[in-house]
């Protein structure tokens, strides 16, 4: 297994989907069972890889980098081929490669017009390449390559697939059809974000020239951030630039408004990967790049942050009980759980930081599944009004039960793998790191802690509209399709994971505990 | 072992058991309610009793092994703390760790309450076979039903405060599946969600205090907290006082303190034997427990926290307690003297009688559970919940008449039953802590328990039978049950008399006394006669009047109702208006705030978007349709016009014909050569 | 000198080629007309690589080139021609006249 920790482990797990792709463009168009099985096999592979890494990981020195390649690439710019993973990255990568998987096992017969397994599959595969990219990249201008390659399947996924809905939006002249408007409002809103995002990166590798060679290479620039490398006004522009790119990404408020949208005219696959995996990336992004070189002007930025973050929180909690829709609530949902992951970022603490990592996790496994349910639903009733829902635990007693868990899950519930998150981000925010206002931090643990219950109120708002009661006159005769087997497959993994998290979360502290510590000691001297 | 586990009791016991196969092994009375649930789920449909035999089994083992510590306390006393972490963390930059376990307790505090909880729970399992008998759901029930007493049991068993806070929330959720068990109806899903959204409310109080608690001192550990909480003089003593009032805030949720009561009338949605479990032994007695597990910070930090507690705790016991003489529905009746009852040992725990308000937790557990069940057996033989549908049932239904009587003879604290102890030693307990007027305040308490229990046991038993068919006794499996429990009820006081003490046995006192610290609690060495018998009075008083008001027949409501108070009536018909404050608060955020927030969202944050791509498309057109096709453009158009022109007329050399190209490129090549040749 | 003779063998064989391209209406004899054409040039090399004899043999170098060349343009045209026999029934190059503005 030498050549798993040379870096070729990773490398595979990062090119194999896109070779894959490549291979399933030689597939003809009408074999959908070979393209489902090759889809199938290449997530599979790639799945296995990870829980090699996981096996061949070493625990004890879970803050190095590991499983390392860096090789040059670009020589002109000193560009490197650098990949690996650490404790923090280690965690995500596993997530994003295991949902891959369910997603295609759920994909297998749940097909959104216009169909066409072949280009969807590959768009799959290609989203996992750029996915799993990210999360191992050490070099800014790889992480800004995979950052942005996942741009364009979703974009597609959505354009494509998505909701053909036609509605009158605000301030529009003439209705549009949601998932064009959805599609290219994802696509700039994210753009406009990297496109500072890569502002910064370039002004950090110019900047980097001053004290030895220009360097993209991030545990450099680490090293070159934690010495006081990039502090004042440069370095407020530059966190500056970079906010703006992940913020997009994660979403913050205000800029979040890509989010409702894109989740809400996605396929269901693409809500899927988007709230599971592709979140993470902004707020990957903030623990991974801008608090470890930019410590001083983290320091600075993190009381706004923490305003956004709750903001993020109360404001998500609220928009979702004015909801008639019941995947936009989800949708809304999202804006809320990730407030808890920044507002255990914007601590600066190793609890503060955990508690963001084990939040994007239980977020991922979570809203996840709650987007399966909800597609599911939406594929049988052929709506997702609220008001037209109703009984659903009564028609589909299994697919009602796991969307009754799930909900609790979402909620927060002890046990269950949303609460780490939650609590601990609170936890953080009571002691922030030395030197940051109290005051602002313990008022947002608090009206962090009223949003768990405002997001307890939506969720059994929702929960009560859609699966209790008596079902409406006009399902009454109709015959449902209770959860079948591919969608068992798909979503009793999850399920399971989120108790297992839920009770035991050292299945994720384990990996990122000393990574954390380490990165926190690094960044802000212990 | 963890070796931090000190004996420091007031009255040491004479040997203590740190081991033994009981002890050691005492978390599997955890576990084994959750091993019922999933078989319940996945193979309870194929049983005989529909998934029952699992939960039964489950809590009857239970029982036994609870029983077995139950003993052991009694004889010797029992102090155990095992613990298996589950998560490690870096804390204040990797200075210090924080760990996260899991594990079991066992002293004198969660052996009374996991015998508790298992004893009573293995009854009301055993009465809902008969009383679920042809329900919609009965495997969901009993599956939902192990969930309940099992997280309790995770409750009363946590050694720390993170374990505690999954077990409350769990219990929560168990009560809000088998409040709203019947969901088809909206309004027994909404009590469902009010139950779980009250205490989701108060949760912020507790899970906020955990937090403060667990930083200050670096570990949810109780024993750590009660240890550090007795020394003084460290991070704890600072923040203790907000800490305490924020677990207290937690515990006004789960123990239905006023004004956060508000869901446990409603609650009665759910069926009976629920209503009988959660208001004798789980779900509500959680936060007098968690008063008890946390007393030493109570009693020697947070002082000034204990004074606005009993004040809360006497409005609840006194002022809710008034509400239950207005009810029709037996259940409400039953479900207001509760969140009383629960008054009476918030008061006693906060004014520092930590065994007496245990000790009423004890005896009540049984009494009201009676009662529930009894009031169940009413209502399975009459199909309403309403007691002006029943009446005369004394005749019908003997066994149920007898123990619903012992029940409320306990509960109106008449001597010799077991509530007339446990009342008269939080009396006693308040008068020498100096709350004087918290006191007679719970004198005048038990006056109204006793009006209206009489009330209850008049309109439901004496005169004549209003309702619709043959009502008859309930079966047996619902009855022995009853019995069961009513033995208890009649007794169990005699464990805690002041100044006797039984052969063999420790006194109730000191089995609670195995703790980790000192607890520094009040507790009578004899009896005090004269409050004994001022209480005593107070409650046949209440006895008598109700007699006199209710006794008679009574065919209208409005004589049902006698007492109608001016001013007082109309407030206890809208209970004082607590549910229309928390429902307006509720349709604010969700009616108002929330659309403003959408409207926010739609409208000016996608305004300011989608505005911004207007903007850009409106330049684009000026650039496009002013700048570019107007004045650039004329210049490009201009030439593309004469290339256009010359093209039009170079085209008709284009024949298409290669040959014709290939001639006219050989003939181009000759006149070069020729060129080249001739000018050379 | 014996150049001479190889050059004029060229000239008329590329004369040849010039005829056969201009004057055939079959696109396949237009090919080959263009492979006479080819094959003079490379006459013309090898005969001046044998006169100049220089260092690197550039003469055929260049003609293995044109060689390589003619092979790979022949294989491509077959195959265009083909394909428009296949459309059209006919290899007429008269008929082809999409390219016309």
């Amino acid at each position: 297994m030498e050549w798993f920790d040379n870096g070729w482990g990773l490398t595979l797990i990062v090119f194999l989907p896109v070779v894959g792709a490549m291979v399933m463009a030689a597939i003809p168009k009408a074999a959908e069972r070979v393209q489902k099985w090759w889809a199938l096999v290449v997530s599979l592979v790639v799945f296995a890889l990870s829980v090699v890494a996981i096996g061949r990981f070493d625990f004890g020195s879970a803050k190095e980098f590991q499983f390392e390649a860096n090789i040059p690439w670009i020589k002109a710019i000193g560009s490197n081929y650098h990949i690996g993973v650490d404790g923090i990255s280690l965690p995500l990568l596993v997530l994003s490669t295991f949902i891959m998987v369910l997603a295609v096992i759920y994909s297998w017969d749940h097909w959104e017009e216009p169909r066409n397994p072949k280009a969807f599959l590959s768009l799959m595969l290609i989203l996992a390449t750029g996915m799993n990219g990210t999360f191992v990249a050490l070099d800014l201008v790889l992480f800004f390559i995979f950052f942005e390659l996942v741009l364009l399947p979703m974009y597609f996924m959505i354009g494509i697939w998505g909701d053909k809905q036609v509605r009158r939006l605000p301030g529009f002249g003439r209705e549009v059809e949601m998932r064009l408007y959805a599609a290219i409002k994802f696509f700039l809103f994210t753009l406009f974000g990297s496109a500072f995002m890569l502002l910064g990166f370039l002004a950090l590798y110019f900047r980097s020239g001053d004290f030895g060679e220009r360097t993209f290479d991030i545990p450099a620039l680490i090293a070159l951030g934690s010495d006081g490398a990039f502090t004042g006004t440069f370095g407020w522009l530059v966190f500056g630039a970079l906010f703006l790119g992940f913020a997009v990404k994660v979403p913050m408020w205000p800029l979040h408004t890509w989010l409702p949208d894109a989740h809400t005219a996605a396929p269901t696959v693409g809500s899927v990967l988007l709230a599971a995996i592709l979140l993470k990336l902004g707020s990957y992004g903030f623990i991974r790049i801008s608090i470890p070189i930019l410590p001083e002007t983290a320091r600075q930025w993190a009381p706004a942050i923490a305003i956004l973050a709750v903001i993020a929180i109360i404001y998500g909690a609220l928009a979702c009980l004015a909801q008639t829709d019941m995947k936009r609530l989800i949708a809304f949902s999202s804006v809320g759980h990730m407030g808890f992951v920044m507002l255990g970022i914007a601590t600066l603490t190793d609890v503060g930081l955990n508690a963001a990592i084990i939040g994007m996790v239980a977020h991922g496994l979570i809203t996840g599944l709650l987007f399966f349910i909800a597609g599911s639903m939406s594929h049988r009733y052929h709506t997702r009004e609220m008001a037209r829902l109703g009984g659903n635990q009564k028609l589909m007693p299994v697919l009602g039960g796991i969307l009754a868990f799930t909900v609790m899950a979402s909620l927060g519930l002890p046990g269950l793998a949303g609460f780490w998150g939650e609590f601990m981000s609170l936890l953080g925010a009571y002691r922030p790191l030395e030197g940051l206002n109290l005051g602002v931090f313990r008022t947002a643990m608090v009206i962090g802690a009223i949003g768990t219950v405002l997001t307890a109120g939506y969720m059994l708002w929702m929960l009560q509209k859609v699966n209790l009661g008596e079902p409406r006159e006009e399902w009454v005769g109709h015959s449902f399709r209770d959860a079948d087997r591919f969608e068992l497959t798909a979503w009793v993994p999850l399920i399971l994971l989120i108790v297992v998290i839920g009770v035991f979360p050292k299945v994720v502290f384990g990996a990122t505990s000393d990574a954390v510590t380490a990165l926190v000691q690094t960044a802000f001297g212990g | 072992m963890n070796p931090l586990l000190v004996l420091a009791a007031e009255e040491p016991a004479a040997e203590l058991v740190t081991g033994g196969i009981w002890v050691e092994w005492a978390g599997l009375i955890l576990i084994s309610p959750f091993v019922a649930f999933l078989l319940i789920i996945f193979f309870g449909k194929r049983l005989k009793y529909l998934g029952a035999e699992f939960a039964i089994a489950a809590l009857a083992f239970n029982t036994v092994w609870a029983s077995v510590l139950f003993v052991l306390n009694m004889t010797r006393g029992v102090l155990y703390e095992r613990t298996f972490e589950i998560a490690r963390i870096g804390f204040l930059g990797g200075a210090k760790e924080l760990v996260f376990e899991l594990g079991w307790m066992v002293d004198g505090l969660s052996i009374m309450m996991y015998f508790l909880v298992s004893f009573v729970g293995l009854l009301v399992f055993i009465y809902a076979v008969g009383y679920m008998h042809g329900d919609v759901r009965v495997t969901w029930f009993f599956a939902a039903f192990s969930l309940f007493a099992g997280s309790m049991l995770v409750l009363v068993g946590a050694p720390n405060l993170v374990e505690l806070i999954i077990g409350w929330e769990g219990v929560g959720l168990a009560s809000y599946l088998l409040i709203g068990h019947y969901w088809e109806k909206k309004e027994n899903s909404s009590a469902g969600m009010k139950a779980f959204y009250t205490n989701k409310v108060a949760d912020v109080g507790l899970i906020l205090g955990a937090i403060i608690v667990g930083v200050s001192i670096g570990t949810f550990s109780f024993s750590e907290m009660s240890r550090l909480a007795t020394e003084g003089g460290n991070g704890l003593a600072a923040v203790a006082s907000v800490a305490a009032a924020l677990l207290f805030f937690g515990a006004m949720g789960k123990s239905a303190q006023f004004p956060l009561h508000i869901w446990l009338p409603d609650a009665m949605a759910g069926p009976t034997p629920v209503s009988a479990l959660m208001h004798a032994a789980t779900m509500v007695t959680g936060g007098v427990y968690l008063m008890a597990r946390t007393f030493p910070l109570y009693q020697n930090l947070a002082e000034g926290v204990r004074p606005a507690m009993v004040v809360i705790g006497a409005i609840t016991l006194f002022a809710v307690g008034l509400l239950a003489l207005v009810q029709d529905d037996i259940k409400k009746v039953l479900a207001y003297s509760t969140v009383s009852q629960l008054g009476y040992m918030m008061t006693a725990v906060a004014a520092g009688g930590y065994t007496a308000g245990l000790f009423h937790l004890f005896t009540h557990a049984f009494f009201k559970a009676l009662l529930f069940l009894g009031a169940g057996a009413v209502i399975h033989a009459v199909h309403s919940n309403n007691m002006s549908d029943m009446g005369g049932l004394r005749k019908y239904m003997p066994t149920t008449y007898w123990t619903f009587v012992i029940g409320s003879l306990a509960l109106a604290g008449i001597f010799p039953f077991s509530g007339f102890w446990s009342k008269d030693e939080i009396l006693a307990t308040l008068g020498v802590e100096g709350y004087t007027f918290v006191m007679w305040v719970g004198i005048g308490g038990a006056f109204v328990t006793a009006l209206y229990m009489m009330r209850a046991m008049a309109l439901t038993f004496h005169g004549t039978y209003k309702g619709d068919g043959h009502p008859h006794e309930a079966p047996r499996v619902m009855t022995w049950p009853l019995i069961g429990l009513a033995v208890p009820a009649a007794i169990a006081g005699f464990l805690n008399i002041p100044g006797v003490e039984w052969p063999g046995i420790r006194n109730f006192t000191e089995w609670l006394a195995v703790r980790v610290v000192k607890m520094g609690d009040y507790h009578p060495k004899e009896i005090d006669v004269t409050l004994a018998a001022i209480g005593l009075a107070a409650a046949l008083a209440g006895l008598a009047v109700g007699w006199v008001l209710f006794g008679r027949d009574a065919a209208t409501q409005r004589e049902r109702d006698r007492l109608e108070i001016p001013l007082l009536y109309p407030l206890f018909r809208k209970k004082y208006y607590v549910d229309d404050l928390a429902l307006g608060l509720v349709w604010l955020v969700k009616a108002p705030f929330a659309r403003a927030v959408l409207w926010f969202n739609d409208y000016v944050i996608d305004g300011i978007v989608n505005g911004t791509g207007f903007l850009a498309r409106g330049l684009a057109r000026f650039v496009y349709g002013g700048l570019d096709q107007r004045g650039v453009d004329l210049i490009v158009n201009g030439l593309a016009a004469a290339t256009d022109a010359a093209g039009s007329g170079a085209r008709r050399w284009q024949s298409g014909r290669i040959q014709g190209y290939a001639a006219s490129f050989v003939g181009g090549v000759v006149v070069l050569v020729l060129a080249v040749v001739i000018f050379r | 000198m014996i150049i001479n003779q190889f050059l004029i063998l060229a000239a008329l064989l590329f004369s040849l080629g010039v005829y056969g391209l201009l004057v055939r209406r079959n696109a396949v004899m237009v090919l080959l007309a263009v492979e006479l054409m080819l094959n003079a040039v490379n006459i013309n090399l090898i005969a001046f690589e044998a006169a100049i004899r220089s260092t690197l043999a550039v003469g055929q170098v260049f003609a293995i080139f044109v060689i390589t060349v003619a092979a790979a343009e022949v294989g491509i045209g077959l195959a265009i021609v083909i394909l428009v026999f296949r459309n059209r029934k006919s290899a007429n190059v008269d008929e082809l006249n999409l390219m016309k503005w």
